[in-house]
C-alpha cells in the first residue's frame, strides 16, 4: 500500500466535516500557482524523455539526495500527513513507533544489504527481480497483486482528497476527481518518473515548510512541552490511562494499558519487523526511487539518506495530533473544535483541517491547504509511476508483446498512465458508494502483502531457495494470514468476513491493530516456513552463474570509494541513522 | 542536460514567498489576533519561504558555473 500498510486507512475520512476553511483570494492565488509549478515541471522535463529507461527509470542518473527525497516524498502522502495526526490524538506519542519502529531499521536494512541486489542486478522492478531470482510464475503473481494495489491506492487518495475537499471547502466531488487526476496525468504523461520525482521533492519542502507553523503556534498556544505532557497527561487519566500519551514505550508492557492495544513483541515483531520490512524492503513503489539513483553507492544512500528526516517526522505530523488533542481536551478560548465521529469519540481524521482552520490566517491557510493537496497528489503520483512500469515491464512486455520496441514501450507507459488513472478514478467512486468492498480489498492485499518479505530474505540470503518454494510459499503465507484473521476477533467486533472469526473464534485482541500485526507474524512465519521446506523438496532452478549478483553469497560486496567521507558511506551513515534513532526511542520512553 | 530541480523549485518559493510576504503586510491585523497568537505569520513564515527560494537559486547558480 501506498503508505506503510499500517497507517490506519483514511479512506473514510472527512465524515462530519464541521470544519470548514473559508479562502481567499491569495489562498487561490498559492494554490494556481503551486499547479503552474507542478504542470511545468512536467513540460520542461517532457524533452528529456529519449528511451523507456529515461521514462520508467529516469535514465538511472539522478544523484542521491534528490531520490531521497523522492523516495521519503512518494511516502509522504496523505494517509502519513492526515492519518498520522490522527494516530497522534489517538495515541499520543507512541504512534512514533511507526517510524522509529516501523521504517527506519528497514529503511537502514535495505539500504545497506538490499540494494546491492536491486541495483546490482539488471532487474528494472521488483518483480523483475524475482523473475531474476526465481521463476516467471512468482514475477507474474508479484506484478499482477501489486499492479491491482497501486492503482487501487491512488483510487484511495483521489476519493480521500475529493471528500475532504467536498466537506471543508465545499467543492464539488466530481470536479476533485476530474482536477486532481488531470493534473497527476499531465505531469506524468509528459514527463514520467522524473517528473514524480522532482515533484515529490517539491512536495517534500512544501509539506515540511507548510505544516511546522501549524506545531510552533500549537505550541505556544498550549503552553510549549511542558503545558502539552501536562493537558496529555490530564486528557490520558480521563481515559483511564495515565501518562500513557506521553510516552512511547513505558506503556507497552501489556496490550491493555496502552491506547494502540498491543503489547511490545507484537510491535516489535509484527511491525517493527514483518510489516515495515515488507513494505520498505520489497514495496516497488518506494524501491522504483532508489533505482532511479546515478550508481550503486547513491542507490544505497538514498534509503538511508530518506531515513534522517523520516525520524524527524513525528515532530511534524504527530505532533500536530498530540496538540490538537490537548486543545480540545483543554477546551476554552484556547481549545480547538473537533467535530464528533459516529462512535462517540472526536473525528481524528479532521485534526489536521481543525488545526489549519484555528491557527493558518488567510495567505498561511493557502500554502497549509496546498500542502494538504500536494501529499494526496504525490501519494497518487507514486502508485501511478509504479504501476505503469510494472504493467509495462513485467506484465505487458512479458506477456503481450515481448518484442515491443523502445518507443513503442514509452507509448506503452504513457497510455497506461491514462488508464491507471481512469481505473483510479472508478476505484475512487467505487469507494464513494460501496465502502465495504474497499475495506475488503485492503484486507485482501494485507493477506497477499504479509508473507512478502519471507521470499525476499530467503531469495538474497540463502542461495538454495527455489522458485517453486518461493511461489508456493508466498501462496502459503496469504493461507496462513487468511486463516490467522478466521480464527481470530479483535474484542467487541462481531464476527465477519471483514473483522476475522468467520472460522469460528479461537482468540481475540484487545485492538484490530494487534490482529492484524499477529496476523502479519502469522503469515511470515507460514511463508518462511513453505519456502523453506518445499525448496528442499525441490530441484534448483537456477544454477549458482545465474545467481551472482542475486545473492549475498556469490555477490561481490560493493566497495566504499577509495577515502570517501563517512557521509558517503552506506555503512557508516546507517549506524548513524539507528543509533540517533536508538536515543529517540530512549528520550521518549 | 536535465534540469536542475533547485531553479523551479527556488523559483516557486521565493513567489510564495513574496506573495505571503506582501499580503502580510496589506492584510488587516484582526486576522493574526484571531488565528495566530497576533503573530503576523504572513509576513515571518513567507520571509522564510522567499530565503529558503533565494538559497536554491543560489545553489543552482553555482552548480552552473
Amino acid at each position: 500500500m501506498h503508505v506503510s500498510p499500517l497507517v490506519p486507512l483514511f479512506a473514510t475520512a472527512g465524515g462530519a466535516g464541521s470544519v470548514v476553511l473559508q479562502l481567499a483570494t491569495v489562498d487561490y492565488l498559492i494554490l494556481a500557482l503551486y499547479f503552474i509549478f507542478v504542470i511545468a515541471i512536467g513540460w520542461v522535463i517532457r524533452r528529456s524523455m529519449k528511451t523507456s529507461k529515461d521514462f520508467f527509470e529516469s535514465g538511472r542518473s539522478l544523484p542521491a539526495w534528490i531520490c531521497a527525497l523522492g523516495f521519503i516524498g512518494a511516502n509522504l502522502g496523505a494517509q502519513e500527513v492526515m492519518g498520522m495526526a490522527a494516530s497522534g490524538a489517538k495515541y499520543g506519542i507512541a504512534t512514533s513507533h511507526f517510524y522509529w519502529v516501523g521504517a527506519i531499521p528497514a529503511m537502514v536494512f535495505v539500504g545497506i544489504f538490499m540494494m546491492p541486489f536491486y541495483y546490482g542486478s539488471k532487474a528494472r522492478s521488483v518483480p523483475e527481480y524475482l523473475k531474476l531470482r526465481f521463476d516467471e510464475k512468482t514475477r507474474t503473481f508479484n506484478a499482477l497483486s501489486f499492479a491491482v494495489m497501486t492503482v487501487f491506492s491512488s483510487g484511495i487518495s483521489m476519493f480521500a482528497l475529493a471528500k475532504l475537499l467536498n466537506a471543508i471547502l465545499g467543492w464539488n466531488f466530481d470536479a476533485c476527481i476530474i482536477f486532481s487526476s488531470l493534473i497527476v496525468l499531465i505531469y506524468i504523461y509528459s514527463g514520467g518518473l522524473t517528473s514524480a520525482i522532482y515533484n515529490e521533492v517539491l512536495q517534500f519542502f512544501l509539506i515540511v515548510l507548510g505544516f511546522l507553523p501549524l506545531v510552533i503556534l500549537g505550541l505556544q498556544d498550549i503552553g510549549g512541552w511542558s503545558g502539552l505532557m501536562h493537558n496529555l497527561d490530564a486528557y490520558s487519566a480521563t481515559k483511564g490511562m495515565p501518562g500513557a500519551w506521553s510516552s512511547s514505550w513505558s506503556h507497552m508492557g501489556n496490550a491493555t494499558a496502552n491506547p494502540i492495544g498491543i503489547e511490545w513483541f507484537g510491535l516489535v515483531a509484527g511491525l517493527g519487523f514483518v510489516l515495515s520490512f515488507g513494505y520498505w524492503c520489497t514495496d516497488f513503489l518506494v524501491i522504483q526511487r532508489a533505482m532511479a539513483a546515478k550508481d550503486m553507492n547513491a542507490a544505497r544512500r538514498t534509503p538511508l539518506i530518506a531515513a534522517i528526516p523520516k525520524m524527524m517526522f513525528p515532530a511534524l505530523v504527530i505532533l500536530p495530533g498530540m496538540l490538537a488533542i490537548a486543545l480540545y481536551h483543554k477546551g476554552g478560548t484556547a481549545g480547538i473544535a473537533l467535530p464528533m465521529g459516529t462512535d462517540g469519540n472526536p473525528d481524528y481524521n479532521m485534526v489536521v483541517p481543525a488545526m489549519l482552520a484555528k491557527y493558518f490566517p488567510n495567505g498561511m491557510l493557502g500554502i497549509g491547504l496546498t500542502a494538504l493537496m500536494a501529499s494526496f497528489m504525490s501519494g497518487m503520483a507514486g502508485n501511478v509511476t509504479a504501476f505503469n512500469t510494472v504493467w509495462t515491464y513485467d506484465l505487458y512486455q512479458r506477456w503481450v508483446n515481448p518484442d515491443s520496441s523502445d518507443a513503442h514501450l514509452i507509448k506503452v507507459g504513457r497510455v497506461t498512465t491514462v488508464v491507471g488513472l481512469i481505473i483510479s478514478a472508478c476505484c475512487a467512486y467505487a469507494a464513494a458508494k460501496f465502502n465495504n468492498i474497499m475495506d475488503m480489498l485492503q484486507l485482501v492485499f494485507g493477506f497477499v502483502n504479509a508473507p512478502l518479505f519471507a521470499i525476499f530474505l530467503l531469495g538474497m540470503f540463502w542461495r538454495r531457495a527455489t522458485g517453486h518454494g518461493a511461489f508456493f510459499g508466498l501462496l502459503l503465507g496469504t493461507l496462513s494470514a487468511a486463516i490467522f484473521q478466521g480464527r481470530t476477533l479483535p474484542i467487541g467486533e462481531t464476527a465477519g468476513l471483514l473483522k476475522g472469526g468467520w472460522l469460528g473464534v479461537q482468540h481475540t485482541f484487545v485492538s484490530s491493530m494487534a490482529q492484524n500485526f499477529w496476523m502479519a507474524i502469522f503469515a511470515f512465519s507460514g511463508c518462511f516456513l513453505g519456502t523453506l521446506f518445499i525448496s528442499l523438496a525441490t530441484k534448483p532452478n537456477r544454477t549458482n552463474d545465474e545467481l551472482r549478483g542475486l545473492v549475498y553469497s556469490l555477490t561481490e560486496k560493493p566497495k566504499d570509494e577509495h577515502g570517501a567521507a563517512w557521509y558517503a558511506r552506506p555503512m557508516p551513515l546507517g549506524l548513524l541513522v539507528l543509533a540517533c534513532t536508538l536515543v529517540l526511542n530512549i528520550i521518549f520512553w | 542536460m536535465q534540469l536542475d530541480i533547485r531553479l523551479p523549485m527556488g523559483l516557486l518559493f521565493l513567489l510564495l514567498g513574496i506573495i505571503l510576504v506582501g499580503y502580510g503586510f496589506v492584510s488587516d491585523h484582526a486576522i493574526y489576533v484571531q488565528h495566530s497568537l497576533g503573530q503576523n505569520v504572513n509576513l515571518l513564515w513567507g520571509a522564510i519561504f522567499a530565503l529558503f527560494g533565494a538559497w536554491m537559486l543560489f545553489l543552482a547558480r553555482k552548480k552552473k558555473q
